[in-house]
């Protein structure tokens, strides 16, 4: 495979995974802040936008922080190489230099899901933000299932390997950002607030279910924070996302007959997580293992780089 | 001039179909031009979800944009094509013949059949390439052919094409979309199938690989990029065939020889077909202020150790003031008559013809020498006024840049358009692949329609759409 | 004469190069005015070599050097016989006939003052060996490389030029007039560039109906003789260019070049 092909696959990946990340969690923050009860305010679009590193490039455009600018921001503009709009834009360029590599199928998902934001310079309202998102998810969704189905060749495994580095990088973020900003000063631990944004954290990363098949009781900060991290069913948690980044390698490896640095990192990090307590990780502190863990991943994203000579 | 030649209903108005086509005739007829509609949107948004798109230039809004397809087809018939392919066998060979002859020991211009200045003064004639031989002798592997009609059997040579044709896509796709959307067609009339082009183009590469580079040579497309008008299709061709789509930065020669660079290291390439210009192939030799290209791909074909399909160098052989020369030059390396022949051709550059041209703007064609895709040419019975004195002015200035030809007749396939079925002009570009000893092509090719009513431009980037073109197996009706 | 050259070209780049490859037109033909006794072409590090014609007949040489490097050096040396033939160009190889050389290139573009260079006088050699003074009389040769890079007519209108720059008025005056005319780069040991060592030469030939190639130095006015060695031709400048390179690596390039050439001890 053409060094080039490898590293657009592996961009496509991850740009797909971070568009689909994106309009979870403006789905999200708009079901916790418009739709709730009780609305999160300012804190809620804040810490979204801290999550996604877009709190500085938004506050540089001047807009005032409201919902809809906000929203419009992160899903439809085109100056900011973080909103779906633009990850879409990078994926299907992406895709287009690499359309050889791709199943049909695939292609046209990605094109479709292109076509949703073409063109838009606004979402619309609460309603039509909802709906344009949840029509992107399903076009990302079609886009994994066409992956799936695709030849476990290298083209795919290239592909998922990026997703894969992605999704640990924005599971990392997502619970280090709320777990220290999300609460605002004075709510008890545990109330109804603090409840809510956990609900959001788990939508975010499509896990409302899996919590409650796993834990089978009330939401408690410390059990999120370890299906996040440790539970290896939760396809978004960093030792899913780990074990993951081992399998292809792997896979790729079995068909190029090669091995090199990434494969010894990706091997490292996964056996930490055998033998890791999430007690052990609260106590040693949250903030500095996530620290730890994406400047981990961003080490890793640079050693398969060189190993398959994407430059 | 008189009513022009409709492929399906012959010369007179009113008429019902040609005898051969009367079930098409009944088809149309039948067939709620709603229906036909619905179909063609179908076909059409099915390209839109592939991503069959082209890139207009010079028009940022539509960047992107599919060229628009027209769901009646055109039909030949089996002994229509018959002869029609001999005449193209015919030109391709004299085409390759004079590209050996040209670049080698020039036999054409001793014998003085072509003026030596319209060759060795002429761009297209590259002294980088002067004394190369590409391996088996094959230049032009694959020519793109312009063929139009004016008449039953009256075919005529409009252009030939011996760089980079484009299209073929276009002929395999809609074949694709015809078979699911109109397959009561496929039943009325036995079509030859066209599907396996993409295989016959792998075994013309895989032909012209140096020798001793063994059984298996490794083919690549080289593409421009993504951003090219045509991206589509080399990635269309590289994915069916199952070869690496590569571009210039995926390519680097060492030692002579050319390697592409791959994730476990890097791996030697034998045959490249490229869709980029010549002027693009080699920064060392052809254009040293571009950034793209392969440096040394030129000293790694004249040692002899890469093919490049076509041929750098062949723009000599379709360009426009060549063409003019073209039945000379067949009948030269054939030794009989063409079987097809040009249009009638003015060359601006020859005084008396300049001075005739000049006096009848306002019937003739005028082309740019080294133009395509419809621009810089005037169509003199459609022009305005202030076009055709435009025309005359460049061509008073510059008249060796300028040819001219008699507006043809083109012949008219019916059409869907907004008022139902209504004839439209039409060309065919058959694509005709050379191997080494021997040329083949696949029965089809890509029909171009003029979609404005009265149109001659059948360009893509002049608002022209597609046709699905059969080629029948007999000649008529579903045996 | 026995002539002995020394070409050094030295590069340095300001980041490491992951792959250079370079192409040389700076091996001299025998022809009938020349005969090369030796000559070879090293480099300062690891590179491969390949040999080879370009369209014109010229000898040229790919080089192909695998990074990271930081700076290379080609050193191209020989010893060469050569014969005053005044200025006549015979047996050398012509892949390509006269007629193509009267083709012009955007830096030879002839303009109405270049054609104007041109003496009234009927063509032949005595027209062209006048045309030859005209062009030393309007442009006055700087010795050095090129600083930038200009028209003919843009040279002739300044009235003055490198050697190459002077050359291509003769070429673009010559076409003008109907003489074939092409670029022939080289060393001579006594043009304008011989004492500051930091360029080679160039000078043109042209297509005299009747006498054949002739060549004529339009930076000294003379025809050259047994003080040039004659290396590669083209239409101009940029397609006999004695080196043209790519690289891959980024930053900027240092370029330096060192050109000796002396007359042998070893004097026959």
């Amino acid at each position: 495979m053409l060094s080039r092909t490898a590293s657009c696959l592996y961009w496509l990946g991850r740009y797909v995974e971070r568009a689909e990340f994106t309009a979870r969690l403006v789905e999200a923050t708009l079901r916790l802040d418009a739709l709730s009860t009780r609305p999160a305010g300012d804190a809620a679009w804040l810490s979204a936008m801290k999550v996604l590193d877009a709190d500085i490039a938004f506050a540089a455009t001047g807009q005032a922080l409201t919902p809809r600018n906000v929203t419009r921001f992160l899903t439809v503009s085109v100056g900011h190489p973080g909103s779906v709009l633009f990850c879409l834009n990078a994926a299907r360029d992406n895709a287009k230099a690499v359309r050889t590599a791709l199943s049909r199928e695939a292609w046209s998902a990605i094109n479709r899901a292109w076509l949703l934001f073409h063109g838009k310079t606004s979402p619309g309202d609460t309603e039509q933000v909802l709906n344009l998102v949840a029509q992107a998810e399903a076009e990302t969704r079609g886009f994994e299932g066409a992956i799936g189905r695709m030849l476990r060749n290298p083209s795919s495994r290239f592909i998922r390997l990026g997703a894969a580095i992605e999704r640990a990088d924005n599971t990392a973020r997502l619970l280090d950002v709320k777990y220290h900003i999300l609460l605002p000063e004075g709510e008890a631990v545990g109330g109804a607030v603090d409840r809510d944004q956990w609900t959001t954290i788990l939508q975010t990363v499509s896990a409302v279910n899996a919590y409650r098949w796993l834990y089978r009781e009330g939401l408690k900060p410390w059990l999120v924070t370890e299906l996040l991290i440790l539970r290896r069913e939760l396809p978004r948690s960093l030792a899913a996302c780990g074990e993951e980044v081992v399998q292809h390698l792997a896979g790729i490896g079995k068909e190029t007959g090669n091995q090199g640095e990434a494969d010894r990192l990706a091997r490292d990090r996964h056996a930490e997580f055998g033998s890791a307590r999430i007690e052990q990780i609260i106590a040693t502190g949250l903030h500095e293992y996530l620290e730890d863990y994406l400047e981990a991943n961003a080490a890793l994203d640079a050693a398969i780089a060189r190993q398959f000579r994407f430059y | 001039m008189g009513r022009p030649f409709d492929e399906i209903r012959g010369f007179s108005e009113g008429a019902g179909a040609r005898p051969e086509f009367a079930a098409l005739g009944q088809w149309l007829d039948e067939t709620p031009a709603a229906e036909l509609q619905r179909r063609q949107e179908a076909a059409e948004a099915t390209f839109r979800q592939l991503g069959i798109t082209f890139a207009v230039y010079g028009d940022e809004a539509a960047a992107e944009r599919i060229i628009p397809f027209d769901i009646v087809p055109r039909i030949f018939t089996a002994s229509e094509w018959s002869s029609l392919s001999a005449g193209l066998v015919q030109r391709v060979e004299a085409i390759n013949a004079f590209l050996t002859d040209i670049y080698g020991p020039r036999k054409i211009l001793a014998d003085g059949i072509i003026p030596e200045d319209l060759i060795l003064r002429n761009p297209q004639f590259r002294p980088e390439i002067v004394g190369s031989r590409p391996p088996h002798d094959v230049w032009s592997h694959i020519c793109g052919i312009d063929l139009v009609r004016t008449g039953p059997d009256d075919f005529w040579v409009l252009e030939d094409n011996a760089r980079t044709p484009s299209g073929v896509s276009y002929m395999l796709e809609n074949r694709e979309a015809m078979i699911r959307l109109c397959p009561e067609l496929f039943q009325m009339y036995q079509v030859e199938p066209v599907d396996s082009y993409t295989d016959l183009l792998h075994e013309t590469m895989q032909s012209v690989a140096p020798r001793g580079c063994g059984s298996d040579p490794v083919c690549v497309i080289l593409t421009p990029g993504h951003y090219n008008s045509a991206y589509y299709e080399h990635s269309f061709l590289a994915d069916t065939i199952g070869i690496e789509l590569v571009e210039a930065a995926d390519l680097e020669v060492d030692d002579d020889k050319v390697w592409m660079r791959t994730i476990t290291g890097r791996v030697q390439v034998h045959v490249i077909y490229r869709r980029i210009d010549d002027d693009f192939l080699d920064p060392l030799i052809f254009r040293p202020d571009s950034l793209l290209g392969v440096p040394g791909l030129i000293s790694a074909y004249r040692a002899g150790n890469v093919t490049i399909v076509n041929a750098p160098g062949t723009g000599i052989a379709d360009d426009k003031a060549v063409y003019s020369y073209m039945p000379e030059i067949v009948r030269y390396y054939s030794g009989g008559d063409p079987l097809l022949p040009n249009v009638e051709t003015y060359r601006c550059r020859e005084p008396e013809m300049l001075s005739y041209v000049l006096d009848n703007l306002e019937k003739l064609v005028v082309k740019l020498v080294d133009g395509s895709g419809g621009y810089g040419m005037l169509v003199g019975p459609m022009a305005s006024k202030t076009q055709i004195e435009d025309f005359r002015a460049a061509l008073k200035a510059e008249p060796h840049r300028y040819i001219a030809q008699p507006t043809l007749a083109l012949s008219t396939v019916p059409t869907l358009t907004e008022k139902g079925i209504a004839p439209r002009h039409v060309d065919f570009r058959p694509f005709v692949l050379s191997q080494p000893g021997r040329v083949k092509i696949v029965p089809g090719g890509l029909t171009r329609v003029a979609l404005k009513e009265g149109s001659l431009v059948v360009n893509s980037s002049q608002g022209g759409g597609t046709k699905d073109s059969f080629i029948l197996a007999n000649n008529g009706g579903r045996s | 004469m026995r002539l002995t050259i020394d070409h050094r070209t030295r590069y340095q780049f300001s980041e490491p190069q992951a792959r250079v490859v370079q192409l040389l037109r700076m091996t001299p033909l025998d022809f009938g005015g020349q005969t090369v006794i030796d000559w070879r072409i090293d480099v300062d590090c690891d590179a491969r070599l390949r040999e080879g014609r370009d369209g014109y007949g010229n000898i040229t040489t790919m080089l192909y050097i695998d990074g990271p490097v930081n700076a290379v050096s080609i050193m191209v040396r020989g010893d060469v016989l050569t014969d005053d033939l005044g200025g006549r160009v015979k047996g050398t190889l012509e892949p390509l006939p006269p007629l193509f050389f009267m083709r012009s290139t955007p830096l030879t573009e002839a303009s109405v003052a270049i054609s104007d260079l041109v003496p009234p006088t009927p063509t032949g050699l005595d027209q062209a060996m006048a045309l030859n003074l005209a062009v030393k009389a309007a442009v006055s040769v700087e010795p050095g490389r090129t600083p930038k890079t200009r028209t003919a007519a843009e040279v002739l209108a300044e009235g003055q030029g490198s050697v190459r720059d002077c050359t291509h008025v003769l070429l673009a005056a010559a076409r003008s007039a109907g003489y074939p005319a092409r670029l022939v780069s080289g060393h001579c040991l006594d043009g304008p560039n011989a004492r500051s060592h930091k360029s080679a030469h160039c000078w043109a030939e042209l297509f005299i109906a009747g006498e054949g190639w002739i060549a004529f130095d339009p930076s000294t006015g003379r025809l050259p003789g047994d003080t040039y060695v004659r290396v590669a031709v083209g239409l101009d400048a940029g397609d006999s260019t004695p080196l043209s390179g790519t690289r891959r690596g980024g930053g900027i390039e240092e370029l330096d070049v060192e050109v000796r050439i002396a007359m042998s001890q070893s004097q026959e």
